[in-house]
């Protein structure tokens, strides 16, 4: 029982642990290694980080929620790629002429609607064809592409609104909008899962479907509430991230989905769903933005970075396999 | 009588699905535009998706066996600028079995992380995938590799060379299929695949070394991918880092829409020749009706879905799941 408990603490504190680790790796090379006079723990430096997490982390905060079910998004940059383009096209259109920065609020809300409802759609397809989540978001995935470039060819979209960038590059209490928007919406999924029917109901049909189905929960809708979830959150994601920028292409978000995933992995949560928590992938995407931000530090390329993140996704599945089979008297196959 | 000639009928459908939607799509094509079926037409269709197509055949195998491999598009990338670079240093000869020893390793360590340590095959390959493009750029240096003196070198003829008048990236593509179909359908090792994929705890308590199978498979496959990269580096005689990103999705989907299933136990080589062809033809019906190529990813989309729902609709008899 104890060894169980003692299991269960280094799992959940691991990536903490990990990122710890980094930071005083990256704070001692840096000093030997460093390209840079700079310290890498300089305050600065910091809040920098937790803006550059943002766009990421925003979509794998929602990508808990969904492996904790069961299932998997791939469409998740595609559908960043679509808003993206939604938000900086829609503030154009004539018909929004007259608004002046009224514009601002309507294109986010297009941007966002056009998210959910590309999620939506993903679990409409996965709850009545009944065709696995995978499958269906690797199909999207493709077509929600195809949406982008449909758009503008193989075009850049810019529109730069500097009222939208003054607002995206603020600061408040020292840390900027990007980072205000990462952690209001850790909170939120935070509370959703904890703290509500729906949250449990999501571990329980992860955990055990049929049960769940027994139990009288209605997996179908559920399940595509999560998607309209995720999408939701993958458009505000670009809106966060585009309101700066100001100019996307129409292969902007490729590979995002595999970035999150190994974010949401990282941060302990099981790809076969059943348990997973949204502090962990909180820390699976500063665990991952350090190592990029440190190897660069330390004068590392990004190949490096490649390497580093693929190998240490591979040693936590199998470390987690080894704290799961401890205490357990495993069938022997 | 009239139901069961109408479960005949979904029985049929739901067997031949995939070859008849195929034909249906190739004579439509062919009434669109007369140049759709044409000796050229088709060769230059079909060698445009051996490079897909031999990636698919390995990972056929990967997936009947119950597992998934996200990794073979940077693990071509890989292949192909191994395969260039030690082409100037120590001439073709070499160089090729060289790059297929370096790439059979990658294989095999993956084989062993999901065979032998039983982890979780999606996760490793993902890793793999970010690991192998890593490895890619450190070897390159981030640079694209090419081939310096392109008149002198035989290198050239497994992507751009012909035989009897027929390419040989098509000649490599099907005669690999027709040997890994063989295998797959007719061996001992084949039955292992479809039972370790179909049901692993029966098929370890009847003897079969679960482990191996899936180290093999993973063997097999980047066996497939360092072909595929062979072909891609000889056709074009230089490569960058990122040629093969983005494959891994599409041998999947090629693979889906033959009609194999996710989960394993379910699949064959000539079923994914016929998911391949599909996506080639789609691409380049499309194309000659004046499409761009991204209205293909969408309809590419469409029909991936849309044959998944049939197949399972089909088996459970029924068109809507019972998701409640």
């Amino acid at each position: 029982m104890q060894s169980r408990a003692l299991s269960k603490a280094l799992k959940s504190g691991a990536i903490w642990g990990f990122i710890l680790l980094e930071l005083v790796f990256f704070s001692v090379a840096g000093d030997f290694m460093s390209v840079t006079e700079k310290a890498f723990m300089d305050w600065q430096n910091m809040l920098l980080l937790l803006k550059q997490s943002a766009p990421i982390g925003i979509i794998a905060i929602g990508m808990t929620l969904i492996m904790v079910n069961g299932n998997i998004d791939l469409s998740v940059g595609a559908t960043y790629a679509i808003a993206a383009m939604v938000l900086l096209d829609s503030m154009t259109w004539p018909i929004f002429a007259g608004l002046g920065d009224w514009v601002i609020p309507v294109s986010w809300l297009l941007a966002l609607s056009v998210g959910t409802l590309l999620g939506a759609l993903n679990g409409l397809v996965v709850w009545k064809t009944g065709v696995d989540a995978f499958i269906v978001t690797l199909g999207s995935m493709l077509g929600y592409r195809g949406i982008v470039f449909m758009f503008n060819g193989e075009n850049p979209t810019s529109h730069l609104n500097w009222t939208l960038v003054d607002f995206a590059e603020a600061q408040f209490l020292g840390l900027h909008t990007a980072t205000w928007f990462l952690l209001g919406v850790t909170l939120a999924i935070w509370f959703l899962m904890t703290k509500t029917v729906h949250g449990r109901n999501a571990y329980a049909i992860g955990d055990n479907r049929d049960a769940a189905v027994n139990a009288g929960i209605r997996v179908g809708p559920h399940m595509m509430i999560n998607f309209a979830i995720i999408g939701f959150l993958a458009a505000l994601s670009a809106v966060v991230f585009y309101s700066e920028s100001g100019s996307v292409n129409p292969n902007d978000g490729q590979l995002y989905e595999l970035w999150v995933i190994t974010a949401v992995v990282l941060g302990g949560t099981k790809i076969t769903g059943g348990a997973g928590s949204v502090i962990g992938t909180f820390g699976g995407v500063i665990a991952i933005q350090l190592l990029r931000k440190g190897l660069g530090h330390i004068g590392a390329d990004t190949s490096t970075v490649n390497l580093v993140i693929g190998l240490i996704l591979i040693a936590v599945l199998f470390l987690d396999r080894q704290l799961n089979i401890k205490g357990k008297e495993e069938l022997k196959l | 009588m009239a139901t069961s000639n109408k479960e005949q009928i979904g029985r049929v459908l739901a067997k031949q699905g995939i070859l008849i939607a195929f034909a249906v799509f190739m004579i439509a094509f062919t009434i669109a535009n007369p140049k759709f079926l044409t000796v050229d037409n088709v060769f230059s269709v079909l060698r445009s998706s051996a490079i897909l197509g031999v990636m698919a055949l390995g990972v056929t195998f990967v997936v009947i066996s119950g597992n998934l491999d996200l990794s073979v598009g940077s693990m071509m990338s890989f292949s192909a600028i191994v395969v260039l670079d030690l082409h100037d240093k120590m001439g073709p000869l070499l160089a090729i079995p060289a790059m297929f020893a370096m790439t059979l390793l990658l294989g095999a360590v993956i084989g062993y992380l999901v065979g032998y340590l039983k982890l979780n095959s999606l996760i490793v390959t993902l890793g793999m995938l970010s690991a192998i493009h890593g490895l890619t750029l450190t070897y390159s240096g981030g640079k694209n590799m090419d081939i310096a003196d392109k008149e002198s070198t035989w290198f050239g003829i497994f992507g751009q060379g012909t035989a009897l008048g027929i390419p040989v990236p098509i000649l490599i593509f099907l005669g690999l299929a027709a040997l890994l179909g063989v295998a797959l359908a007719r061996t001992p090792f084949g039955r292992k695949v479809y039972a370790v994929g179909g049901n692993g705890t029966a098929a370890t308590f009847s003897g079969i070394r679960r482990a191996r199978t899936v180290f093999t498979c993973y063997l097999l496959s980047s066996a497939c991918v360092a072909t595929a990269g062979l072909i891609q580096a000889s056709r074009s005689m230089g490569s960058q880092n990122t040629v093969g990103q983005g494959l891994e999705l599409e041998v999947l989907a090629a693979i889906i829409l033959g009609g194999a299933s996710l989960l394993g136990g379910s699949g064959t080589i000539f079923k994914t020749v016929i998911g391949v062809l599909i996506l080639g033809f789609i691409q380049n019906g499309l194309l000659l009706m004046g499409l761009q190529f991204y209205v293909q990813f969408v309809v590419t989309s469409v029909i991936i879905i849309l044959a998944v729902w049939l197949d399972i609709a089909a088996k459970r008899g029924k068109l809507w799941s019972s998701i409640a």
